[in-house]
Order: structure tokens, then C-alpha cells, then sequence
């Protein structure tokens, strides 16, 4: 077991971790964060998408005990008060959800895009929402949804 | 003020957004076991021996089972059906004897954690003996049955022919694969002793029976609990060996036991689809009318019958001849073992196959007449005045009747829409100067609303809103949307007052799940009667209190009004103070209701690489009426970025030796954002279900239906007929193949 300290949505979180415990597994079962959801654990879909240090990663592609003092940002932190975050809400307006398992990362994708590229192109956005895997919607709701907010930001 | 056909916001989405999905990864109980999977690494073998010594005497595992452990239990039943043949090549929960395919359960760990569970699978050994494996269903040997459908006189149709039009067709093998994994967790509840079974469940209460009915329980000892699920698609829900051994787990071990499959065991083991091979051949007259035509198929079942039986086959036997009049038919569908995963229902099951079978003879009809393909279809369209329209045949054992529909409107209509004929014109040009790019279109006939009943019972609450209690599932469609809309136009009451509870065989004695695209023609149905003997109890109730006569009482926005002098009464909030007011709804079916549509598509080929891009899509259905058109959209939408994924890129291949090679997302390519483009859906309700209240067809599978006969379409369009596409998925190899063959023989 390894001990780790790490900043989870602005929570201080020590841990004890198996040397091979993945980042989502730690975040899941040890930091009570099981908004993220992990979907092949081999790095393909993008479904355990979260901010570390602001920027996109795969979360099941890290292990927990490579991050010592790092700072994560999952999906529960987008609404620490109750009040939704606008990326949360243009989902809903859009229909950018249906069965809701990919929903998380992409929402991070979009909130990671708004901070960092709130004048992404067309082609950026596609190329950007190309990163994760969605099952049910064929993406061009999110696309939508991600746009309406970037659209707002300007 | 009405709520159905409104682009309402979804009630699901709330939880979703936050991260608080319920999927069931993210449940748990209290002491609970973790269960792992040890499956066979061989196609085909006998099993001479598994040795689980070394894996029990890990500290922290509990139990490690193999088939001896589990002797009473029966093989997996499938569902009620007349097909004879099937029974003896059920799967059963834990392989003995022999192996049959890379990835079927042999032994079962359970253990203190999921990483311990993990670490004691690795350590259980087995001592198998190869066999050579059956890796093709057209050569193999096993037949379980053999499905006839037929009607008209064939022969005299062939001999009467100007042309025969034959063709050699296949779709590959692939499968739902939904985001979420598998899962399950189940418990015998320390209170109340029943055995709980929590996670997915397509069919709750046929679940719940066939779970009591294997491990010889009584079903009212038996619940089944859904929480979020990432993604149906026909695959999830269903009942597999891992279910069975969950139960069976916390009911011998006395301790909850979760199981969670990773990815790889996903691709492994979980229901695949599709694979067939046709070989069609229609008999035309000179003018291009189909005068009979006869399909013969190989379908692919892999190693074991699972719980849908011979249902795909039948589905694409029974669906094939879709939109067109054909007066003379006969399919013959061998329903073959393979060595590969067991094969069941993926969204628009046969129909994606009979679908690309039909669309590509109707383009291969028109090249050898020299027709246009459009003007081939038209000929042939069953017209709206022969509505309904009896085939002679059946299908899922019910009489085939096109219950409605105005076939040459909606061709029309889309082809209007998509701008057809000008998108057309401009790729010819593009072609002139260059460029491979093509049109295509296949039209399709769905199915929906299978029956037989459906149940709901409705109350109202406390606080004055409503809970619709159903028996059905959510599959991440909207489900509860859907129905809450149904409800809050019955009643008179805003939508999001409505609570609707599913997947819960403690909460109501009957349903039949959502599957079949049934949940809105059949679940809503029965709601909507629920809830109009619900605003009829509570009008009584009001006109008997307040002496008023029945005519003038209205609900509106949860408020009884009287109309002669638009006056609130009371509300549903105070009544619900005084009594108790609750009423059940049922619905009733024995036939389906067909839907239909329209794909039309525009791709480009490069000719170095083989590569296809899909450059435009546009589907065009009528669902009789739509409840949430936004949500008709997006289950649109979701069809056709799976279908583009079935049509070009993903496929389960196996090798020489049955060893799968599509075991993570890395080899089994979903498309992404970059693969799909923006999808146009034009809805439209020119034929509403006649047989239903609220004129509803289904909408689930649309939109995968035809994307791989509208692609093969476009793709042969953009090759200048260089190339016919006859296999799916038409892979950058395979196509580059072909168009080597054809400069080497030109």
C-alpha cells in the first residue's frame, strides 16, 4: 500500500492505495466520487474522462499513486452547491443524454473546452467530442450542447 | 393545454448530469462478496479437469465453484416458443464437459474484493483437449432447426419470369456493446428472506419467473430491482449464466454477491448479433415488378441457443419482403452452432440484416433492368388503399398484418426533404470531375408494440402529485418522460408532477419490460387508461362532494375547475388530503404495429485507401405520433451513428482457431464523433396506429435499421457501379480488395 495525498474538487483526500490501483478506481472506491464512470479501462472510450490539473485525461489510464499532490476535477465538483453548471444544463436542454453512462466525461470535455477554448471551431469541437465514445445519442446533440455554452462565453 | 408531441426536458437527466447514476457499479451492500468469472480459453475442447486448489487457498476467497457445484441447476431457458429443436443446445451456467467458445464460464470465484476475486480467477486452471471448432455456420454440422416461411405459388412466379436476379449476401457479426458493462448484485434480503436481484432488467417480471424457476424458488420470494443502465440495445437484460451464479451466490454463501464485468469479458461473453449469409433470388418482369423471390440464410447462433431462441432468424425471414407487394415468397432460414459467443437480439434485430438483403436486391433488380432505383421501389410499394395488409405469414408467432401506412407519401416526402433528385445531379457532377462520391436510399418496414398486455396502476400522492407504477424498464430511452407525458394530458396536470416507477416486480404483479420498441405503443397505452380512470375517479368524487355536474369539472395544472364559471374548485393536492384515489389501467395486443421510413445517404470513397466517409443522412419515419418528438430524434439519431458502426467498421472476427481477436474497443471499432455526421430526421404521422389510443408506433429501431442497405447503396453509387457492396461491414480492405479485383479483370 502506498499513501497518497490529492486534491479531489477542492477536497483534501489521503489515501491508501494498491500500487496497481487505477486513478478511477480510487477516485470511485476510496474518495466517494462514483460519478465517474469507467467503461472499458483501457483507455479507448473516454467514459472515466476527468480534469487533472485542468487538463483531459483518461482516468483508468493513471494509477492513484502517480498523482501525489495533484489536483482532480470530477463531475460531482461541477455543481458543488446544488446549482448545475451551464454545461450540465445545455445537456439537458439538448438532449445531449439518453442512458447518461458517457455523460460525465463528455461533460468535462465541454466544461474543459469552455476554459480553455471558448473559440473552438466547428472542426475543433467534432475533433474534441471525438475523444469520447456515446452508445445511444450519435453525438450531434452534444456537439450542440457544448456549442450553445461556447456560444453564451462569447 | 396538450404535452404530448412537445419537446419537453427529460425527468431522467437530473441525476445524470451530477453523477449520481444508480448504475449498478455503483451499488452496493454491506459485507458483500465480489464474484469473478473463469472462462474457457479454447473454441471448442473437452474439459478434463478444472483445478481450483491453489485459487481457494488465497486468503479472502470464499468459494470457488465448476459445474458439479452447480448440477441442479437447469441450462438457461429460453422464451416460449412453437420452434421445435432448441432444447438441447441451451447453455448452461457453468460449462461441463466440453467448452464451446473463448470466453463461456467454467468456474466461479467468489471472494472478499473484486481485485482478490480477480487474482483467484487467474489461479484456477484447466486441463482442456482441443477440438476442432466450427467457425462457419454455412459448413457446420449442427442444425438445431430449420424456420420455413411461405406463402403464393413460387414456382409458377419463377417460370412466368423475364429475370432472375440472384445475389450471395452476408452481415458480419456484431453486437449492442453498450457503454456499461454488465453487472449484477444480489442478495437475499436479511429482513424480509426474498432474494433480490438488482442491476439491469429488460424484462423484470419474465426475469423474475425464469430466475425462481431455475434455482427452484417461488417467484413471490423472488425481486428484481433496476436502477440507471448505460445503454440496452437489445443485449442488456437479458438473463446470462453470470446472473444465475450471482443468485445462486448469495443465496448458498449467505452474503450479497456483486459482479461487474470488465470490457474484455464484455466482448467475450455478452449476447453478439447479425451474422448471416443470404442467398436471394427474385423473380422480375420486364417492367421491373417482383413477381415472387426466394431467400435462403445461413444464421450464425454461435455456441449455445440463449434466451431468445430462434428469434432473429425469424424476425429476418418474417420482415424481409418490407414495403413491397410480393405476391410469391419462401424463406428458409437454417438456424446453425457455431463456436463462436452465443448470437441474440440487437436493436432492430433481422431486420438490419432482411433490410440490407431486401434494399440491395431492390438496387440490384434496377441495374439489371436499367431502371432508376427510386422508380424500382415505387413499382413495388404496397399503396396506402390496400391498408391493412395481410401477409400470409407470421411473425414472432404473430398474423403479419401492416396494420397502416402510406408508403409512396413517405417516399415522397423524403425524397423531397433530402433534396434527392439535386443531390443526385451534384454527385454525378463531383463524380465527372473526379471525385468518388454517391447517393443512396433503403426504405424499411419496423415493428413495434409487441404485446401481449401491459399493466399500470396510478395514485395519487400526499403532496398532490401522481405516481404511475408500470412494467416496464428504462434503458436510458425516456422512458419516464414519455409516460409522464401520457399521463399528465390524461389527468390535467403538468408532466413533472408525475413520478413513474419501473423495473420493479415488488411494485406491481405484471409487465412485460421494454423491448421490441413496445414500452410507448404498449406501457403507454395502458398508463393513459390508468390515468383517464384516475381523473374519472377524482371528477366523481368532486362532483358528489361539491353537487356539481359532471360536464362542467375539468383538470387543469393539477386543479379542479369548473368551466361554466372558470372557477378552481378544489386541488389535487386537498383532495389527496381527504381520500385515497387510485386506479389500474391495462392494454391489450395481439398483433404489432408496423412503422416505417426512410434512409437516405450521401458517402465518399478514396480509392487509395478504401476508406468510406459518410458525408450526409437523413431519415425520414412515420411513428403515427409522436409523444416527445426531441426524444424520436435522439433514438433516431443513436440508430444510425450505431448502424454507420455495423455498415463500415465493427465487426467480431475470430481466427483460424476460434480465438476472438475483437476483445477490446481498440479492435472493435464503435464510430465516433468524427465517424457520424449530423443526422437530419424528418418525423411524420400520416398513419397513427389504428388499434391504439394514442395512435403511437415505436421508435427505438429506426434508425438503425437501414443504415447498411442505404450505405452499400451510396457506396456503389460513388464507385460508378465499379463495385456492389454484398458484405457488411464494408471494411477499407475488403473494398480496396474488390477494387483491385475489378482494374485487374477491366
Amino acid at each position: 500500500m502506498s499513501r497518497v495525498a490529492l486534491t479531489v474538487n477542492g477536497e483534501r483526500h489521503v489515501i491508501d492505495v494498491e500500487p496497481r490501483c487505477t486513478l478511477a478506481d480510487a477516485l470511485r472506491e476510496q474518495c466517494a466520487k462514483p460519478g465517474t464512470n469507467v467503461g472499458c479501462e483501457h483507455g479507448v472510450c473516454g467514459t472515466c474522462t476527468v480534469l487533472l490539473d485542468g487538463e483531459p485525461v483518461r482516468s483508468c489510464l493513471l494509477f492513484a499513486v502517480q498523482l501525489e499532490g495533484k489536483s482532480i476535477r470530477t463531475v460531482e465538483g461541477l455543481a458543488p452547491h446544488g446549482t448545475l453548471h451551464e454545461m450540465q444544463r445545455a445537456f439537458m436542454e439538448h438532449h445531449a443524454l439518453q442512458c447518461g453512462y458517457c455523460t460525465p466525461g463528455f461533460l468535462l470535455l465541454g466544461v474543459w473546452c469552455v476554459e480553455n477554448n471558448p473559440g473552438a471551431t466547428d472542426e475543433e469541437l467534432r475533433e474534441l467530442v471525438a475523444s469520447n465514445l456515446c452508445r445511444c445519442t450519435g453525438y450531434q446533440n452534444i456537439v450542440r450542447a457544448i456549442r450553445s455554452v461556447l456560444d453564451g462565453a462569447k | 393545454m396538450t404535452v404530448i408531441g412537445k419537446r419537453v426536458q427529460r425527468l431522467e437527466d437530473g441525476p445524470l448530469v451530477t453523477g449520481q447514476g444508480r448504475y449498478v457499479a455503483n451499488l452496493s451492500f454491506a459485507d458483500q462478496l465480489h464474484m469473478r468469472v473463469v472462462r474457457a480459453g479454447y473454441a471448442h475442447g473437452e474439459l478434463k479437469a478444472v483445478d481450483a486448489s491453489i485459487a481457494l487457498a488465497l486468503p479472502g476467497v470464499v468459494a470457488v465453484w465448476t459445474a458439479t457445484d452447480v448440477h441442479d441447476v437447469p441450462p438457461i431457458e429460453f422464451r416460449p416458443t412453437r420452434v421445435q429443436g432448441l432444447e438441447p443446445y441451451r447453455q448452461p451456467i457453468l460449462a461441463s464437459q466440453v467448452v464451446r467458445y473463448v470466453g463461456e464460464p467454467v468456474a466461479v470465484v467468489f471472494a472478499e474484493n473484486s481485485r482478490l476475486a480477480e487474482d483467484a480467477a487467474e489461479l484456477v486452471t484447466m486441463d482442456v483437449s482441443a477440438l476442432p471448432p466450427r467457425l462457419d455456420a454455412e459448413a457446420s454440422d449442427v442444425e438445431p432447426t430449420v424456420l420455413r416461411k411461405e406463402y403464393g405459388d413460387l414456382d409458377r412466379a419463377f417460370k412466368s419470369a423475364d429475370a432472375l436476379v440472384s445475389l450471395e449476401l452476408s452481415v458480419g457479426r456484431h453486437s449492442g456493446v453498450p457503454l456499461e458493462c454488465r453487472g449484477a448484485l444480489a442478495r437475499v434480503n436479511p429482513e424480509s428472506g426474498i432474494l433480490e436481484l438488482h442491476g439491469a432488467t429488460k424484462r423484470p417480471h419474465a426475469n423474475r419467473n425464469l430466475i425462481a424457476r431455475m434455482l427452484h424458488l417461488d417467484p413471490a420470494r423472488v425481486h428484481l430491482f433496476q436502477g440507471h443502465i448505460g445503454g440496452g440495445f437489445g443485449v442488456r437484460g437479458e438473463l446470462y449464466p453470470e446472473d444465475f451464479l450471482a443468485c445462486l451466490g448469495a443465496i448458498r454463501l449467505g452474503r450479497p454477491v456483486k459482479w461487474i464485468e470488465d470490457r474484455r469479458e464484455n466482448l467475450l461473453a455478452c449476447n453478439q448479433s447479425r451474422e448471416q449469409r443470404h442467398r436471394v433470388t427474385a423473380a422480375v418482369d420486364n417492367a421491373g415488378h417482383i413477381l415472387g423471390m426466394q431467400d435462403e440464410f445461413f444464421h450464425d447462433q454461435g455456441a449455445y441457443v440463449r434466451t431468445h431462441g430462434a428469434r432473429v432468424a425469424d424476425m429476418t425471414a418474417g420482415m424481409l419482403p418490407g414495403m413491397y407487394r410480393i405476391p410469391a415468397y419462401r424463406a428458409i432460414a437454417h438456424y446453425r452452432l457455431t463456436n463462436k459467443t452465443p448470437a441474440a437480439t440487437y436493436r432492430a434485430p433481422g431486420r438490419f440484416e432482411a433490410t440490407f438483403v431486401m434494399e440491395r436486391m431492390m438496387d440490384a433488380i434496377a441495374k439489371r433492368l436499367n431502371m432508376d432505383r427510386v422508380e424500382v421501389r415505387r413499382l413495388n410499394l404496397i399503396a396506402k388503399e390496400e391498408m391493412p395488409y395481410t401477409r400470409p405469414m407470421q411473425v414472432l408467432e404473430t398474423e403479419l398484418i401492416l396494420d397502416s401506412g402510406d408508403y409512396a407519401t413517405l417516399l415522397a416526402k423524403a425524397q423531397h426533404a433530402f433534396g434527392w433528385d439535386g443531390v443526385c445531379r451534384d454527385v454525378e457532377a463531383r463524380r465527372a470531375a473526379g471525385e468518388s462520391v454517391g447517393a443512396g436510399l433503403a426504405l424499411f418496414v419496423e415493428k413495434s408494440g409487441l404485446g401481449p398486455t401491459d399493466l399500470a396502476s396510478i395514485e395519487l400522492l400526499e403532496d398532490g402529485q401522481i405516481e404511475v407504477v408500470t412494467g416496464a424498464a428504462s434503458l436510458g430511452q425516456g422512458v419516464e418522460t414519455v409516460i409522464a407525458q401520457i399521463c399528465a394530458d390524461a389527468i390535467g396536470i403538468d408532466y413533472k408532477c408525475i413520478r413513474v416507477v419501473h423495473g420493479r416486480t415488488d411494485r406491481i404483479r405484471e409487465g412485460f419490460g421494454s423491448h421490441a420498441s413496445r414500452t410507448t405503443v404498449m406501457t403507454g397505452a395502458a398508463a393513459n387508461n390508468a390515468a383517464l380512470a384516475l381523473r374519472a375517479r377524482i371528477l366523481e368524487a368532486v362532483q358528489g362532494r361539491h353537487d356539481l355536474p359532471m360536464e362542467i369539472l375539468e383538470i387543469r395544472n393539477g386543479e379542479v375547475i369548473r368551466t361554466d364559471v372558470e372557477e378552481r374548485v378544489t386541488t389535487l393536492a386537498d383532495l389527496a388530503k381527504t381520500a385515497k384515489f387510485e386506479a389500474e389501467g391495462e392494454f391489450k395486443s395481439t398483433h404489432m404495429t408496423y412503422p416505417y421510413g426512410a434512409h437516405l445517404a450521401v458517402v465518399s470513397v478514396d480509392r487509395e485507401t478504401g476508406g468510406v466517409r459518410v458525408l450526409r443522412y437523413f431519415v425520414a419515419y412515420d411513428i403515427g405520433r409522436a409523444i416527445n418528438p426531441m426524444l424520436v430524434e435522439g433514438q433516431i439519431q443513436g440508430g444510425v451513428a450505431q448502424g454507420i458502426g455495423g455498415a463500415l467498421y465493427e465487426e467480431f472476427l475470430y481466427d483460424e482457431i476460434g480465438q476472438p481477436l475483437s476483445v477490446t474497443l481498440a479492435d472493435y471499432l464503435i464510430p465516433t464523433a468524427k465517424e457520424v455526421p449530423p443526422i437530419e430526421v424528418l418525423i411524420t404521422e400520416d398513419a397513427p396506429n389504428p388499434s391504439n389510443p394514442l395512435g403511437v408506433k415505436g421508435a427505438g429501431e429506426a434508425g438503425i435499421n437501414a443504415v447498411g442497405a442505404a450505405i452499400a447503396s451510396a457506396i456503389d453509387d460513388a464507385l460508378s457501379g465499379d463495385v456492389f457492396v454484398t458484405r457488411l461491414p464494408v471494411t477499407p480492405v475488403q473494398l480496396k480488395r474488390e477494387l483491385n479485383c475489378k482494374i485487374g479483370t477491366s
